[in-house]
C-alpha cells in the first residue's frame, strides 16, 4: 500500500519531468498532490511511509501556480454588470476561463444602479472551483462611489457619493456585502476614511481608482486601510513630478509600516504604453499585480457589443465606448497579458507568473492557500510550455482543462 | 583490503556507484531475500548518489527490494531542519529513487528515548539478517560515522558527544553560528559497521589524506576508528589520487598496478534489464 495511511487514506498523485514555481524559481522538482492539496513528500516518506499512486507526465512543462483575476467584467457574451441569468453567465465565463490558466476570479460589476447590485450580488457567490470551472472569490464592486471626471466608461447618473460618511452609504446602494472581495472607490469623496476603515474591518479589500486625488489624499486612504490601486494609470490623475497622485503611491514613504500597496495593471499593450509599464513595474516590482479588467466582447467578435448601460465597439484589440474614443475595458485574456507584461518588461519567467497569483493571492489575503506552491495549498495550477502558453489546467489536482 | 585508487573525485564516485550496482543487481533481490545496504552522508558520496540515481533512472537498477541503515544523525535537530540527515537523504537520494520508504531506515534523533531508539535499530538490522554492504566515509580524524578518536572498535549504535573538531568543521552548516550545531549524535558503532559482510570506505581530496595514511598503513588503533577494518575479511577503500598523498609510493604503486584485477568488480556493468528478459 502506498502508505501506512496513518493521515489519509486519498490516493497520492504525483506530477513528475516539471520545473514548477517554488520559492521564486523555476526549480526541477516533482508535485505532490492529495485532496486537492500540495502534499510534502519528505514528510510523507518518513511520517507515513508513503508514496504516489500514480504519476503525471509533465513532460518538462513549467508547472505554474493558478493565476487570478481580480478585475473582469464578464465575457464571452456575458456581462456580470447586465443581470440577467447571473449564475449561468459566472459559469459560462468561469468555465471558458479555465482556457487561459485562470483558476480563481473576481467578477466585477461597473458602476451600476442599485437594483442591479440588489439582483446580481445574491446569486454570485463565493465558490470554489472544479471541473464546472474557476472558482469565484468574490465580488469587485468597481464603483459608483467614484470620481465623476475620471469616470471612463462609467454611466454619469448613476455615480454617487458618501451622505453619511459610513457603511450606511455602501448597503443602501449595493444591498448587501456579502460575497463582497474589493470595493473600487475615489478616495478624495468626502465621508471616505470612515468607510475605507469601515471597510478594511469586514476584510473588503478597498481600492482607489476612477479618481482625481492627489498623493496625500491617496497616502491618508493607504493609512486608513486601502491596499490596492485599480488599473493602475487609467482613470486617474497623470503623474506629475510635484504631485503624483495615486501612481506616487507606488514609491511613497507615508505608508504604514510593512504596508504593501499592490497595483492592478492591464497589460494588453493598450491600456499602458510599454515604457510606462515598466516605470512602475521598475519602481515596485512586489505589488504589480496583472488584470485582465476584460469586458462582454473577450473571446467574441469584432462588432458592437453591451457593457452595463453602455454601448462599445470592438476594433482589433481595442474596445472603445461606441461613438468615442475611450477605452472601456480590454479584451485580452489574462494568458495573453501574462506574456505581453513579460516581453514588454524584460522581467524573468517566475516574476511574470508571480504578477498574475502570487500578488493576487497577497492583495485578498489568501496567499496561505492560493496563489502559490507551498505544501498545504489548493492544488491549483498550469502546465504551460517555455513561451507560457497555457497547455493544461488543474483544480484540487484534477484536470479540468487540457489543450 | 582492497584499495582502489581512481584519478579524480568523479571517476571514484562513478566506480564505488558501479561497484554498488553490480552487488545489487546481481544479488537479484527480491520480496523474501532483501539487500541490506548501510548508507553515509556528507560531501564525499554525493557523486556516488547522483550517479546511482542515474543507473536507476537509466533502468539499470532498482531499489524496490533494498532496505537501507543510515550511519548517524543529529540529537535534538528537527527532523525537517535542513541539515538534518533526513533532509539530506530525502534530498541527494530517496526522492529520486524506488526505495519503499519502510525499508528505509534512520535513527531518529528526537527519540523520547535515545537508548532504547539506538537498541532498536540494532534489532532491525539483525531482523534484516545483517548489512550485505555497509557503505562509510572517513572524517579527517579518521572516524567511521561518528564514532570519534577513542571510540570502542566494537562499540554499538549508541549516544556520541562531538569532538570539538567535528563541530567546528560542521559551523559552515549552521551559519557558523557555533551554538546552533549538534553537539550530540546517534551513531552505529565500529562493531555494528564491523558486522557487515562486506564494507566499502569512500575517501577523497587532500583533507582526508592523513587520515588514510593512519587507517591503513599504521597499527590497528580506537584514535584512528577506520584501522578497525584491516580486520574486517572484505573490505574496499575506493579513493581519488589526492587521498593518497600521505601514502607511501610503494604502497600506491602496488595497488595501482592491481588496478585490472579491481575493474572486473566493475566491468562487465549489469543491468537488470538483462533480468528481465
Amino acid at each position: 500500500m502506498p502508505s501506512n495511511k496513518s493521515v489519509s487514506e486519498e490516493p497520492i498523485t504525483q506530477f513528475v519531468n516539471c520545473r514548477i514555481l517554488k520559492d521564486h524559481q523555476l526549480q526541477r522538482e516533482d508535485l505532490w498532490v492529495r485532496e486537492g492539496k500540495i502534499l510534502n513528500p519528505e514528510k510523507l516518506f518518513f511520517d507515513e511511509e508513503g508514496y504516489a499512486d500514480h504519476q503525471v507526465d509533465c513532460e518538462s512543462k513549467i508547472l505554474a501556480p493558478g493565476f487570478i483575476d481580480v478585475q473582469i467584467n464578464g465575457g464571452y457574451g456575458v456581462d456580470f454588470s447586465q443581470g440577467c441569468d447571473v449564475r449561468g453567465g459566472v459559469a459560462l465565463v468561469s468555465k471558458r476561463l479555465l482556457e487561459h490558466g485562470v483558476t480563481s476570479f473576481c467578477p466585477t460589476l461597473v458602476t451600476s444602479p442599485p437594483h442591479i447590485y440588489h439582483k446580481v450580488l445574491p446569486e454570485m457567490e463565493v465558490h470554489d472551483g472544479g471541473a464546472e470551472g474557476a472558482g469565484v472569490l468574490g465580488v469587485h464592486l468597481e464603483g459608483p462611489f467614484i470620481s465623476r471626471e475620471k469616470r471612463g466608461a462609467h454611466p454619469e447618473h448613476c455615480l454617487r457619493s458618501f451622505q453619511q460618511g459610513s457603511l450606511t452609504d455602501l448597503l443602501e446602494v449595493y444591498g448587501s456585502l456579502d460575497n463582497v472581495s474589493i470595493v473600487t472607490l475615489a478616495p478624495e469623496l468626502p465621508g471616505s476614511p470612515t468607510v475605507i476603515q469601515e471597510l478594511v474591518k469586514m476584510g473588503v479589500t478597498v481600492s482607489l481608482g476612477h479618481s482625481v486625488a492627489d498623493l496625500s489624499q491617496a497616502e491618508q486612504a493607504v493609512q486608513q486601510g486601502a491596499t490596492f490601486i485599480t488599473h493602475l494609470f487609467n482613470a486617474m490623475l497623470p503623474f506629475h513630478h510635484r504631485d503624483p497622485g495615486i501612481v506616487g503611491l507606488l514609491t511613497s514613504d507615508q505608508l504604514p509600516p510593512n504596508c504593501t500597496v499592490f497595483y492592478g495593471m492591464i497589460a494588453d499593450g493598450i491600456h499602458t504604453n510599454p515604457a510606462a509599464l515598466r516605470i512602475a513595474h521598475r519602481a515596485h516590482p512586489s505589488g504589480l499585480v496583472l488584470v485582465t479588467d476584460a469586458i462582454t466582447a473577450m473571446g467574441l467578435p469584432p462588432g458592437h457589443h453591451t457593457l452595463g448601460q453602455q454601448h462599445i465597439q470592438i476594433d482589433g484589440l481595442h474596445a472603445y465606448v461606441a461613438g468615442t474614443n475611450t477605452l472601456c475595458g480590454s479584451i485580452a485574456t489574462m494568458d495573453m497579458c501574462v506574456r505581453h507584461f513579460r516581453k514588454a518588461s524584460g522581467c524573468s519567467v517566475e516574476a511574470a507568473l508571480e504578477a498574475a497569483s502570487l500578488h493576487p493571492a497577497q492583495l485578498l489575503g489568501i496567499s496561505q492557500h492560493k496563489g502559490t506552491l507551498d505544501y498545504g495549498s489548493d492544488a491549483d495550477f498550469v502546465l504551460l510550455d517555455d513561451s507560457l502558453h497555457v497547455k493544461a489546467t488543474y483544480i484540487g489536482g484534477e484536470e479540468v482543462w487540457r489543450k | 583490503m582492497r584499495l582502489v585508487i581512481l584519478d579524480n573525485y568523479d571517476l571514484a564516485s562513478e566506480w564505488a556507484a558501479k561497484y554498488i550496482r553490480n552487488r545489487i543487481v546481481q544479488f537479484k533481490p527480491s520480496a523474501d531475500r532483501y539487500f541490506t545496504l548501510g548508507l553515509p552522508t556528507g560531501s564525499t558520496p554525493l557523486g556516488c548518489y547522483k550517479k546511482l540515481i542515474e543507473y536507476h533512472k537509466n533502468g539499470d537498477m532498482s531499489f524496490k527490494y533494498v532496505k537501507t541503515f543510515n550511519m548517524d544523525e543529529y540529537v535534538g535537530l528537527p527532523r525537517d531542519h535542513p541539515e538534518s540527515y533526513h533532509s539530506y537523504m530525502w534530498n541527494n537520494f530517496f526522492k529520486y529513487i524506488d526505495i519503499d520508504p519502510a525499508n528505509a531506515h534512520i535513527l531518529d534523533g528526537n527519540a523520547a528515548d535515545l537508548q532504547k531508539e539506538c537498541e532498536l535499530f540494532e534489532q532491525k538490522i539483525a531482523d534484516a539478517r545483517g548489512i550485505e554492504l555497509f557503505v562509510g566515509g572517513i572524517g579527517p580524524d579518521g572516524h567511521i560515522a561518528f564514532n570519534e578518536p577513542g571510540s570502542s572498535l566494537v562499540s554499538r549504535t549508541r549516544v556520541k558527544t562531538l569532538a570539538q573538531d567535528t563541530i567546528l568543521a560542521n559551523a559552515r552548516f549552521f551559519g557558523n553560528d557555533l551554538s546552533k550545531v549538534p553537539t550530540m549524535t546517534l551513531t552505529v558503532g565500529v562493531g555494528t559497521v564491523m558486522d557487515a559482510r562486506e564494507v566499502l570506505i569512500l575517501i577523497t581530496g587532500a583533507h582526508k589524506a592523513f587520515a588514510l595514511y593512519k587507517a591503513i598503513e599504521e597499527g590497528v588503533n580506537h584514535m584512528w576508528t577506520v584501522s578497525a577494518f584491516q580486520q574486517h575479511p572484505r573490505t574496499i577503500f575506493v579513493c581519488d589520487e589526492d587521498a593518497t598523498l600521505e601514502l607511501r609510493v610503494k604502497t600506491v604503486k602496488y595497488f595501482q598496478g592491481l588496478m585490472h584485477v579491481h575493474n572486473k568488480l566493475v566491468d562487465p556493468l549489469h543491468s537488470i534489464r538483462a533480468y528481465k528478459d
